[in-house]
């Protein structure tokens, strides 16, 4: 009996002893948008920060789209019980920057953790987006892309175009559709995904010319909307005409349409840099991809893109030794490595400089070109008031709205004009709704 | 013969109705409430910040040809989807009310869509019309129609209606089942010998006995059409193309979503609160009178 219950005894101090410093782990909840291989890569992340030391753990949970992610993180907040770390989409970039007590600035969060940190290290055009005008980073780059043009080359081939000299301008993509057309694509000769990221945000800062006021709204939230302009409605005039003869054909809001290019019905089409994943597990014909066309009469174009993806946001009113957890999650991520092994097995681009360097000088590029194209895009030219990026109030509504129009425009219940002044008074009166509220 | 009971004092009826009353407040009256109040509201998405601004949301709204527009939409799909959804289930309920072989596992089949949450739903029926790989779509554009419900908004409607008539059916159908069922079957017989054909027996004898399940299926399909199917909508069509399908509950749930506009949100609700509340007013008010109990 006494040695049943010495063992019992020892039994449980044992199981005390294990369970200890396990009790003492500070949880860290990460709550992120990924699907598929991007996924996998999330869940690594957190496995490997778990394993690689003892005081924290990493949780992460998956909470749909961009979207279902960003209102399920503002819906926490609200009831009080937001995560430490929200992955938000560059749409969201602006609300959240207003959100006040409701986020943790990075910079802020890095500095109070003693964790090494230098603004400095991380690639400009990625970091410059998601700091403030002074220059201090706010939300953590995670996963970026920029917009660019993935044509089919054996489509290409069989229409009697060079597979290797894609078409560079609007015009070409024009006839390169149209003959595409001709050789069995009839349905679609070229396409886009994300219809107002990639006609009107990445369209405007690749033509240097405004999207809105103030420098795109970076300098203040009383901006308005330039989408109007004699481009912007040039650009929707000709989709709209070719979208009578199915040269330009509509593939929706989101990017539900990408399908559609690596089933092999449009031949051209333009979406995220990210697209690679699938385009290399799914596309049964020869692909690459190449820099976003442009209007070759407008003044400085090709400017240089902007970005898309998202990055880390830190929610407020969390305990001190939490917050150190994160920063050292933060550096963890930020190892030159570990951000080389991310670019090239997700194609979202390097935040670092190193990495970046590390990536070119191992020669990789040379036989995956189309990993670099985004990034050539992003430093095409030094960044103007007008390309820098932008920074809107509820741009996920907007962009719905802008949707909109486009769908008028495009199938002919609006003329060009119309559908574009409409996008702009529309938009200028979320943006008004939006000053309102923030309270600053 | 007085069958009521009498209690002598207030506490035990008092605490007979407190749980039914419980659940009415919590879970009717106080969101209700809090909608109206949060109407009057500006508030950003984290709710950080927060004033009083009177009916300006409601001014907002009325001064938005888009509002008009979306009620004008969800005229139509609810008149239709309460119509479709009303005969097909009853045709369905008729058939298999006939003694044929099987009738069991029909009525089992066309009970189950109701068991599917609605975004499932939606999500079905958009494989299956999604215009570059939907096997519908592809068999409509073999007979020569430019099915593209992305840009052309009938077709998205179409598309919408379909969905949330099928997600209906099943319901409907039981019920009207049972009703069916519990029709004296002497009545139908009387009616066979005085010489009615089916047809006319239909109309002259069953369909006035189904009345009070018809009537309590009107105001339930109502509700539905008005309340519950903007997870289809937003699966299917997004509320496009042009806004075609945006329906003023879809409207409240995106404005209010992704949005992040909880003030304008919320005088939508409040809005379409009154339109229900005013429709069921009407129908047992008007069309109650015709119903044979």
């Amino acid at each position: 009996m006494s040695l049943i219950r010495t063992a019992a005894f020892l039994a449980a101090t044992a199981l005390t002893a294990v369970a200890a410093p396990a009790m003492a782990q500070t949880e860290i909840q990460w709550w992120h948008a990924m699907t598929g291989a991007n996924n996998d890569v999330i869940n690594k992340l957190a496995e490997d920060f778990n394993a690689s030391q003892k005081d924290y753990k990493v949780v992460v949970s998956y909470k749909g789209s961009y979207a279902d992610t960003m209102n399920a993180g503002i819906a926490a907040y609200r009831a009080g019980n937001a995560p430490h770390i929200m992955q938000v989409f560059e749409v969201g970039t602006a609300s959240m920057m207003a959100a006040g007590k409701a986020i943790k600035p990075v910079h802020e969060l890095m500095k109070e953790a003693g964790e090494a940190f230098d603004p400095a290290s991380y690639l400009p055009s990625v970091a410059g987006y998601y700091s403030t005008v002074k220059g201090e980073m706010l939300s953590f780059p995670f996963n970026s892309s920029s917009a660019v043009m993935w044509y089919n080359k054996d489509a290409f081939a069989k229409a009697g175009l060079n597979p290797d000299a894609p078409p560079a301008t609007w015009p070409e993509v024009f006839e390169a559709a149209k003959k595409l057309q001709g050789a069995g694509y009839a349905s679609c000769g070229f396409s886009t995904a994300w219809i107002t990221w990639v006609n009107i945000e990445q369209f405007s800062i690749w033509h240097n010319i405004p999207i809105g006021t103030k420098a795109n709204g970076i300098d203040g939230f009383d901006t308005e909307f330039k989408i109007n302009s004699p481009v912007h409605v040039r650009h929707w005039a000709n989709l709209a005409e070719l979208q009578k003869t199915k040269t330009f054909d509509y593939s929706g809001r989101t990017n539900t349409g990408e399908g559609r290019f690596t089933a092999g019905e449009c031949p051209i089409f333009l979406t995220s840099s990210a697209f690679l994943g699938n385009v290399r597990a799914n596309a049964k014909f020869a692909w690459a991809n190449a820099p976003m066309p442009y209007y070759p009469d407008v003044a400085g174009a090709p400017q240089n893109s902007t970005l898309g993806g998202a990055s880390l946001w830190v929610m407020g009113g969390k305990a001190a030794n939490e917050y150190k957890g994160v920063a050292k999650f933060f550096t963890f991520l930020s190892d030159t490595d570990r951000q080389a092994k991310l670019h090239t097995e997700s194609g979202y681009l390097p935040i670092t400089k190193a990495a970046y360097e590390k990536v070119k000088a191992s020669g990789y590029y040379k036989d995956n070109p189309y990993n670099e194209t985004p990034l050539k895009e992003l430093t095409n030219k030094p960044p103007t008031e007008n390309s820098r990026g932008l920074r809107f109030g509820n741009l996920v509504q907007i962009r719905d709205i802008w949707a909109e129009e486009v769908e008028e425009v495009l199938t002919g219940k609006k003329t060009p004009q119309a559908g574009a002044d409409a996008m702009v008074s529309r938009g200028n009166a979320v943006l008004r709704q939006f000053e309102r509220t923030v309270s600053r | 013969m007085d069958k009521r009971t009498v209690f002598s004092g207030y506490a035990i009826p008092a605490a007979l109705l407190l749980p039914q009353l419980l659940i009415t407040v919590i879970f009717f009256y106080l969101p209700a409430g809090q909608a109206v109040w949060q109407s009057f509201q500006l508030e950003d998405a984290f709710g950080t910040s927060r004033q009083f601004v009177g009916f300006e949301n409601y001014q907002i709204l009325f001064s938005k040809p888009e509002y008009f527009k979306a009620m004008g939409v969800t005229l139509v799909f609810s008149s239709a989807v309460a119509f479709l959804s009303l005969s097909i289930s009853l045709l369905l309920a008729t058939m298999a009310n006939k003694h044929i072989r099987g009738a069991g596992a029909y009525k089992t089949l066309l009970i189950w869509p109701y068991a599917v949450a609605p975004a499932v739903a939606g999500v079905l029926w958009l494989f299956m019309f999604q215009p570059s790989l939907g096997m519908v779509a592809q068999l409509l554009k073999r007979w020569g129609i430019d099915w593209n419900p992305l840009l052309n908004g009938n077709h998205a409607l179409m598309l919408i209606i379909l969905a949330a008539t099928w997600k209906q059916i099943s319901y409907n159908f039981l019920f009207f089942l049972a009703g069916l069922q519990s029709i004296p079957h002497s009545l139908i017989e009387a009616a066979a010998i005085d010489g009615a054909r089916p047809v006319r027996r239909f109309w002259t004898v069953i369909f006035p006995l189904l009345s009070p399940t018809t009537f309590f299926l009107l105001v339930v399909n109502i509700t539905y059409v008005f309340f519950d199917t903007f997870g289809i909508i937003d699966a299917v069509t997004g509320g496009g193309p042009a806004a075609s399908t945006t329906t003023l509950v879809f409207k409240v749930y995106h404005d209010g979503k992704s949005g992040g506009d909880l003030g304008l949100s919320a005088a939508q609700s409040v809005i379409l609160m009154v339109i229900v509340v005013a429709l069921t007013a009407i129908q047992f008010r008007y069309i109650e009178r015709k119903v044979n109990y």
